[in-house]
C-alpha cells in the first residue's frame, strides 16, 4: 500500500463491503479491523473512524482495542513482512543472529519498514516451527534452519519481483 | 431419521472402500514445518513424475507426522506392502524413488528412514517412535486434513453418531469424567467436572469454546493437530456441546497459524455440508454452529477470561474468577472452554470407552500427552507419549539425547509458565501433580532441552522479557513486578548484579506469584524460581565472580587473542572502536580488558579465528 493519503471516495468503496459483511454487532470490531488491515496493509485512521461510527462505539474504544493487540498496525507496512522468530527454541539456536543479519541486510531496526515500503521487519515470540529452528516468516511463507548466510539468500528472492 | 441413515451409509461406504482395495498411494507431509523445509517442491515433482509416466496413484497431502528433523517427508505405499517413509527428500530425489520404488518395487536406500506396518503403532523399529503412544495424533500424517471423506474413512464422526443415537448428555459427561481426562492446556482441571458445571449452570443459551491460542514460545502441538486433523477437534467440540447443552461455539486460533485457520475453516464448511453442523443435526434435534475467531497477537488471550473478552471484541484482559466461565462466560452465558488437545482426545474416549483411556497413564494423570520437543535435542519433533513416562525417557530415548555430543544441562518444560529442571530430576514421571511438585508445570507441552552452552540466567531473562512484554497491565503485581524482576535479571546478566539481588529477586517472584490476578502473572515467576532453586551456582558466578559459565551473557564475555593463532595482521586493532587492542605488525596482539566494551567486532574481523570469548 502506498503512503499517499487515501482518497475518501476510494476508501469508502473498499471499506463498505467489509463493514456490510460483518454487520453491526460490537463483537465484530476485531474481525473488521483484521479485514481492514488485510485490505489496506495497515489501519488508516479514516477507516477506523468510519468503522467506529458503523459499530456505534466511541473512537477511543476502537483505539483501545487496536493498540492492545500486537497484530494491528497504525502505519503503512512493507509489501513483505518479515517475522523473525525469537521463541525459546529459536533463541537457544541462534535466532538473535538471524534477526541481526536481517536487520543489517535491510538497514532497518525491528518494528521498522524500509523507505521503499518493500520490507517490514518484526520479531515474534513463536511461529510454532520449533523443530526447525531458527525460523522466519515472509508473509505466509515459512523459512527454516536459518543462519546469516541463508538469510541473504532468502532476502534475495524477495528483493525484486 | 433418514438423514442419519444416509450419513451412516456414506460413512460406512468410505470405511469399506479404504479397508478393502488400497491402490498405490503416495503421501507428502505438507504441514507448516514440511512446507518450511521444502515440501511443495517435492509435491510438484511427484505430480509431474506421475503425469509424465502415466502412473495412476492417490497422492495424499497430510499433516505433520512428527519427524520435524527429517522433513520433507515422502511415503510410498504399494498395494499390499507396508508404507515406506523417506526423509530429507528433495525434488531431485523424486524421479529415482518413482522409478525404482513406485514402479520397480525396490525401495531406494538413500533417504529411507522407516516403515509402517501397523498404522496404530508406526515405526516401531525407530527409537523416536517405539515409546510413543499416539491417541491424539493417531490420524495426523495418515489422512488428508482437508477432506472430510478421509476423516470418515478412518472411522471419524463415529463417536458423534454414538452420542447422538445412544447416549444421554449425562452419560457422556459420566464417561468423560470416568476416563480421568484432564485439561491439556496447562492447569489440568478435570474435563468431566468442567462439563458438568456448565451443564448444571442456569442459562437458556450456552457456548462451547476451543482455546487454540497456543502462545507459549517453543510449543506447536495445537498447530499440528489443527492443521493435521481438524475434524477431530470439531467432533470433540460437538460432543461437548451436546453434553452441556450448547448450540453455538467458537474456535479461537492464533493468526500466526494461517494454515491451521484455513484447514479448520474448510472442516467447518464440510461438516455443515454433510449435515453435521446447523439446525436439527441429522434429524436428531441437536443443533450447533461453530465459528472461527482469529487471535490478534496477545499472549494473555490464552487465559480463558481474557480469551472470552477478545471474542466479544474487547481488549483481551482477564477478570477475577469466580464467576467461572462455566457459570458466566461469553456474553454472560455459561461457557465451556477446553483447549485443542483436550477436545481432540474426546472422540476416542467415547468410541473406545473410559476404561480403554484410563488404562494408559498414571493414577491421577490418564492418557497421553503431546509434546513439542525442541532445543538442543538430537531429534526434534512432535511426540505423543503415555503419561508416566519419565523426562529422561522423553529426552534421551525418544529425543535421542543431546545434539553433537554435548552435555545435558536442563529441560525447560511448560514454557513461560513452567520451569527449568536439572539432571537430578530427570526421573520425574510426566504427571500433572509430580511436575507441579518440582516447581515446573505440565503446561501445554513445550519441552525445550538446554545443553552446556545455555546460560540459565539468560533463559530466565528470556522468559521474563516475554511475560513482561505480554503482561496486559491490569493488575499491579504482574505489571510492575515482572518489570522489576526483569531489571534485576538484566543487571545480573550485564555483570552489574550484587549478591543481595538474588534474595530480592526471589522475594519479588513470590509476591508476584501469590498476588497476580490471572495465570499469566501467577506463573510468570516459575522460570526464575526454578533456575534460582536448581542453578543457584550459575547466578552466583554472575554476581560474585562476574563470570558467565556458559559464555552467553554479552556483558560478561572476555575476549582473548590466542597468541599461537594471531599473525599480527592489524585488522582487529583497526576494527576496535574503543582502542583496546595493542600490538605491532606480525606480533601477537593483546586486548586490554579494562578498555574492552565487548562488542565482538574484533572476533568478527579476525581472518584466522584467533579471537574467542
Amino acid at each position: 500500500m502506498s503512503a499517499v493519503a487515501l482518497k475518501e471516495q476510494e476508501l469508502k468503496q473498499r471499506l463498505e463491503p467489509i463493514l456490510v459483511r460483518h454487520g453491526r454487532a460490537p463483537s465484530g470490531l476485531i474481525p473488521i479491523m483484521q479485514d481492514i488491515q488485510a485490505e489496506f496493509g495497515y489501519l488508516p485512521r479514516e477507516a477506523v473512524e468510519e468503522a467506529a461510527r458503523w459499530l456505534k462505539i466511541p473512537l477511543s474504544k476502537a483505539y483501545g482495542v487496536i493498540t492492545f493487540y500486537a497484530q494491528f498496525h497504525l502505519k503503512p507496512r512493507g509489501k513483505y513482512v518479515l517475522r523473525v522468530c525469537l521463541g525459546t527454541a529459536c533463541h537457544v539456536r541462534g535466532g538473535e543472529k538471524v534477526l541481526e543479519a536481517v536487520s543489517q541486510e535491510l538497514g532497518i531496526a525491528p518494528g521498522d519498514t524500509t523507505p521503499d515500503l518493500r520490507f517490514t521487519l518484526e520479531r515474534v515470540a513463536c511461529l510454532g516451527c520449533c523443530g526447525l529452528a531458527p525460523t522466519m516468516m515472509v508473509n505466509d511463507q515459512t523459512f527454516a534452519r536459518l543462519n546469516p548466510q541463508k538469510v541473504k539468500e532468502v532476502l534475495a528472492q524477495f528483493a525484486e519481483s | 431419521m433418514p438423514a442419519l441413515e444416509e450419513f451412516s451409509r456414506r460413512r460406512h461406504e468410505l470405511m469399506t472402500r479404504r479397508a478393502s482395495a488400497p491402490g498405490l498411494e503416495i503421501y507428502v507431509g505438507m504441514g507448516t514445518c514440511g512446507l518450511a523445509a521444502g515440501a511443495q517442491a517435492v509435491w510438484d515433482a511427484v505430480e509431474n513424475e506421475l503425469r509424465e509416466r502415466g502412473i495412476s496413484a492417490r497422492l495424499v497431502r497430510t499433516g505433520c507426522i512428527g519427524m520435524c528433523e527429517s522433513e520433507p517427508l515422502l511415503d510410498v505405499v504399494r498395494p499390499g506392502e507396508p508404507r515406506i517413509t523417506y526423509g530429507g527428500v528433495s525434488a531431485e530425489a523424486v524421479p529415482e524413488i518413482v522409478e525404482k520404488h513406485v514402479l520397480g518395487g525396490h525401495p531406494v536406500e538413500e533417504h529411507l528412514i522407516g516403515q509402517i506396518t501397523d498404522p496404530a503403532r508406526p515405526y516401531q523399529e525407530l527409537p523416536f517412535y517405539s515409546k510413543q503412544r499416539r491417541l491424539v495424533l493417531a490420524r495426523t500424517g495418515f489422512i488428508d486434513p482437508r477432506s472430510i471423506e478421509d476423516y470418515l474413512s478412518v472411522g471419524g464422526y463415529g463417536a458423534l453418531l454414538k452420542v447422538l443415537t445412544s447416549m444421554s448428555p449425562e452419560q457422556v459427561i459420566a464417561e468423560v469424567t470416568r476416563s480421568g481426562l484432564r485439561g491439556r492446556g496447562g492447569a489440568g482441571f478435570p474435563t468431566g467436572r468442567k462439563w458438568e458445571a456448565t451443564r448444571a449452570a442456569n442459562g437458556r443459551k450456552k457456548y462451547v469454546v476451543c482455546n487454540g491460542d497456543e502462545g507459549d514460545p517453543g510449543a506447536f502441538m495445537d498447530r499440528s493437530v489443527l492443521e493435521g486433523d481438524p475434524h477431530a477437534v470439531l467432533e470433540g467440540m460437538m460432543i461437548a456441546a451436546y453434553a452441556i447443552g450448547a448450540d453455538e461455539g467458537y474456535l479461537y486460533i492464533r493468526a500466526e497459524y494461517p494454515m491451521a485457520v484455513r484447514h479448520v475453516r474448510m472442516a467447518i464448511e464440510q461438516a455443515r455440508e454433510s449435515g453435521l453442523l446447523g439446525k436439527d443435526i441429522l434429524g436428531t434435534g441437536f443443533s450447533l454452529d461453530l465459528h472461527i475467531k482469529e487471535g490478534a497477537g496477545a499472549f494473555v488471550c490464552g487465559e480463558e477470561t481474557a480469551l472470552l473478552a477478545s471474542i466479544q471484541g474487547e481488549r483481551g484482559m482477564p477478570r477475577p474468577r469466580p464467576p467461572f466461565p462455566a457459570q458466566s462466560g461469553l456474553w454472560g452465558c455459561p461457557t465451556n472452554i477446553n483447549n485443542v488437545e483436550t477436545y481432540a482426545n474426546v472422540p476416542a474416549i467415547i468410541t473406545n470407552g473410559a476404561d480403554w483411556f484410563a488404562a494408559v497413564g498414571t493414577e491421577r494423570s490418564k492418557g497421553s500427552k503431546v509434546f513439542s520437543l525442541a532445543g538442543k535435542v538430537a531429534r526434534t519433533g512432535l511426540v505423543e507419549v503415555p503419561m508416566g513416562l519419565t523426562l529422561r525417557e522423553l529426552i534421551f530415548d525418544v529425543g535421542g539425547g543431546i545434539k553433537e555430543g554435548k552435555r545435558f544441562k536442563a529441560v525447560q518444560i511448560g514454557g513461560p509458565s513452567g520451569g527449568c529442571l536439572p539432571e537430578s530430576l530427570l526421573d520425574t514421571p510426566i504427571d500433572y501433580d509430580q511436575l507441579t511438585a518440582t516447581g515446573a508445570i505440565m503446561g501445554s507441552g513445550g519441552v525445550v532441552v538446554l545443553d552446556e552452552d545455555s546460560c540459565m540466567v539468560d533463559i530466565a531473562r528470556f522468559f521474563l522479557n516475554f511475560t513482561q512484554s505480554e503482561s496486559c497491565g491490569k493488575c499491579t503485581p504482574c505489571r510492575e513486578g515482572t518489570k522489576r524482576m526483569l531489571e534485576i535479571l538484566t543487571r545480573i546478566s550485564e555483570g552489574k548484579g550484587e549478591p543481595e539481588d538474588l534474595d530480592r529477586l526471589e522475594r519479588l517472584a513470590r509476591v508476584v506469584k501469590d498476588t497476580s490476578l490471572c495465570g499469566l502473572g501467577q506463573t510468570a515467576p516459575n522460570p526464575v524460581l526454578t533456575t534460582l532453586r536448581y542453578f543457584r551456582d550459575e547466578y552466583l558466578a554472575h554476581v560474585v565472580d562476574k563470570r558467565c559459565p556458559a559464555r552467553v551473557c554479552a556483558g560478561l564475555r572476555e575476549y582473548r587473542i590466542d597468541p599461537q593463532l594471531c599473525r599480527g595482521c592489524l585488522l582487529c586493532k583497526r576494527s576496535c572502536p574503543s582502542g583496546a587492542i595493542s600490538g605491532e605488525r606480525r606480533q601477537p596482539h593483546v586486548i586490554d580488558q579494562t578498555l574492552c566494551i565487548r562488542c565482538g567486532a574484533c572476533e568478527a574481523t579476525c581472518p584466522f579465528g584467533a579471537i574467542s570469548h
